[in-house]
């Protein structure tokens, strides 16, 4: 539409009478701006002279964030927008949570920065809410604050042994081979043969597959060079990935099981007597479900001839193991993981995809040196004030408007626990931004006077990494990524992003 | 009109300044420049993707009808052509289709429904399409992922539904994974 109205306009012009090297000069910054087709550009010249008044804050640059802005710019033209991030780099599990050799989920980060580009946004990174300003400034400043800053923690097991060495929580794994500051010193040893993963999510895949695959693939990546040397020496033929409940409830999907199945160099085994009668069953669930189902079934009893060659070759091995529930991890005598002792579980309910886990009499262990929790993260209250179901760990809220709290809401994994992919963290965020809009049309909003943000920003101005300035870190990382042969080698130094940015 | 086109002219010339702003900007940071341009090279020739289809058809023979129905109900009709990817093609016309992975299947984001007849009408679905299909809420018979839907003569005269946008959108049965 934006184009199509430029175009109008120039057919406008050009019937004005102009001198006509002016023409010709609007008609080379038109085809300028065609050529560009950035949002930036075009908005500039749309939205026209008009003085835009409604701030708002978001709280936390990942999808959440970046999708909530996107509906917000697209929808209100005087709606300016101030993305607050902790981290001095935007895009939040994007760049620190999907896995390195999933590059093409992170190409969603060219539609965020054409957002972060738009005139009307405004990045300020290295800016922490809680620390450097707080909630409460935030909703005297704004006309509406959205929540937007994610699940930063995880849960724990609660049994014996969790506090070993080499016993460490998925979620810190992922951000140490993702280059994420806090975790990148984080002590990880590949030294023994046999890992156990306990979760059945896609991030407990995601763990198996980075330990399992070859160093050679992972190299091209931008996983962070101290895990690829890590990972380069590790000893690991064995991964067992355990669930307490059955093949019908597991939470990973289809296309992750699938890279396990055909992991190089890799044998899958799942025991037929773990998927006896699934194939039943499995006709009369719904697609998804069934599909996945299917491969669990088919890689359990029959699968293909070319597979079983591939998987008698196969030098490593990973194992999903199910009706497992974790009561203590062993130690040895010199303090090490030695193994995790398990109670068997029986399934009990009447909808086969809701049963719950029963533990029986009977137990057994598996032997390990490394164990990965894997069982799900959660959600803490940015600030004491905020309504918050500490039992589910999300902010109380109907339709993203926090209870009791005018002008404050919450979007994504803050505001509806982590679950989901990217594409349930958009739909929620399209629809925090239509609620915010519906409620400035209405009127429900109060505008706050425009020197109450320029005083506010001037408080963290000289700290804060704008969006130019992390242009500047990317490109430093990019560069450090092609001399040794990678997409990018990220900075895991938080001095390092800062001297650069502010080079 | 003319209102507006004042306001227009003025950020013309705002726009012709900065540009000699940007001008002397750029000879102070030239090092950076460049390598960020080589960079922007790079990064347009893998956002290929897109460019085609904001061509317009170069002949009547070129056309092909296609209708899109937003989530509103709304029915846009479009002019695309021969070779189009109806994902990009909606946003030529900015109809709601979102497309974070950029066409390469690791998401499902352009989920849109066929009509019958036409749905027949296209090659079968890559596997990688219908494992990312798997996790589309409202799944039904006719979805397909509108980046893998490129027009062609057969499909002239096409119609594709968006799904309702919801929150509560796991009605099907579908538990979404913990993470």
């Amino acid at each position: 539409m934006t184009l199509c109205k430029l175009r109008s306009q120039w057919l406008a012009f050009k019937s004005m009478k102009v001198p006509m090297d002016f023409k010709l000069f609007v008609a080379f910054k038109l085809w300028h701006l065609n050529g560009q087709r950035q949002q930036s550009t075009v908005s500039k010249v749309i939205s026209g002279g008009q003085k835009p008044h409604t701030h708002v804050a978001i709280v936390g640059s990942g999808p959440a964030g970046f999708y909530t802005t996107q509906q917000l710019l697209k929808g209100n033209p005087n709606i300016v927008i101030d993305i607050y991030e902790k981290l001095p780099v935007p895009f939040g599990l994007v760049r620190f949570g999907v896995a390195p050799d999933h590059p093409e989920v992170k190409n969603v980060i060219h539609t965020f920065t054409q957002t972060a580009q738009n005139d009307r946004c405004h990045f300020w990174g290295n800016v922490e809410v809680g620390k450097d300003v707080t909630l409460e400034e935030l909703t005297d400043t704004y006309t509406a604050v959205v929540l937007c800053y994610g699940a930063s923690h995880d849960r724990l097991l609660e049994i014996p042994g969790e506090d070993l060495p080499n016993v460490i929580s998925a979620r810190s794994f992922v951000g140490w081979y993702n280059g994420l500051p806090q975790h990148k010193n984080l002590a990880v040893s590949l030294d023994c043969e046999s890992a156990v993963v306990l979760g059945h999510g896609n991030v407990a895949l995601d763990v198996a597959r980075i330990l399992l695959t070859p160093v050679s693939q992972l190299q091209k990546t931008d996983i962070s060079q101290h895990a690829l040397e890590v990972l380069s020496r590790s000893k690991i033929k064995q991964v067992h990935v355990v669930g307490r409940r059955g093949p019908l409830q597991v939470a990973f999907t289809i296309k992750e099981l699938r890279e396990m199945v055909n992991l190089p160099d890799t044998r899958t085994t799942i025991q037929p007597q773990d998927v006896q009668g699934l194939d039943k069953i499995i006709t009369d669930i719904p697609r998804p479900r069934k599909r996945l189902t299917e491969l669990v079934f088919n890689s359990a009893t029959h699968p293909s001839a070319e597979t079983i060659k591939k998987w008698a070759e196969a030098s490593r091995e990973w194992r999903l193991v199910f009706l497992r529930s974790p009561i203590k991890i062993q130690e040895a005598g010199d303090g090490q993981v030695k193994a995790v002792e398990f109670t068997v579980n029986r399934l009990e309910g009447n909808n086969l995809m809701t049963q719950r886990a029963i533990s029986t009499d009977v137990t057994e262990s598996l032997q390990c040196g490394l164990v990965l929790r894997s069982i799900g993260y959660k959600s803490l209250p940015l600030d004491n004030s905020l309504p918050f179901d500490s039992h589910k760990g999300v902010i109380q809220h109907k339709d993203s408007r926090v209870q009791g709290r005018k002008g404050l809401y919450c979007s994504g994994w803050a505001a509806n626990g982590p679950v989901g992919v990217i594409l349930g963290t958009m739909t929620d965020a399209f629809e925090t931004g239509k609620v915010i809009l519906q409620d400035i049309e209405n009127g429900a909003l109060q505008n706050q006077e425009k020197d109450k943000r320029e005083k506010l920003i001037d408080k963290f101005k000289s700290k804060a990494v704008s969006f130019s300035e992390w242009t500047k870190i990317d490109l430093a990382e990019t560069s450090a990524g092609e001399k040794i042969g990678k997409v990018r080698e990220k900075l895991t130094d938080i001095q390092q992003m800062l001297h650069i940015a502010k080079s | 009109m003319a209102a507006s086109m004042k306001v227009f002219c003025k950020q013309l010339v705002w726009n012709h300044f900065s540009l000699n702003l940007s001008r002397i900007i750029e000879n102070q940071y030239k090092h950076y420049i460049i390598k960020t341009q080589k960079r922007l090279f790079r990064l347009q020739s893998c956002l290929s993707g897109g460019e085609y289809e904001w061509e317009n058809p170069k002949s009547e023979a070129d056309v092909v009808n296609i209708t899109y129905i937003d989530r509103q109900g709304e029915k846009h009709h479009v002019k695309g052509k021969v070779g189009d990817n109806v994902m990009y093609l909606a946003h030529r016309y900015n109809i709601e289709i979102e497309g974070a992975c950029e066409a390469s299947l690791a998401c499902s984001t352009c989920h849109v429904y066929v009509k019958d007849e036409y749905f027949s009408k296209l090659p079968e679905p890559h596997e990688k399409e219908e494992d990312m299909l798997d996790m589309a809420p409202y799944l039904k018979e006719n979805s397909r992922l509108g980046c893998q839907i490129i027009l062609s003569r057969e499909l002239d005269g096409i119609e594709v539904t968006l799904p309702k946008a919801t929150r509560n959108f796991y009605v099907d049965g579908h538990i979404p994974q913990a993470h």
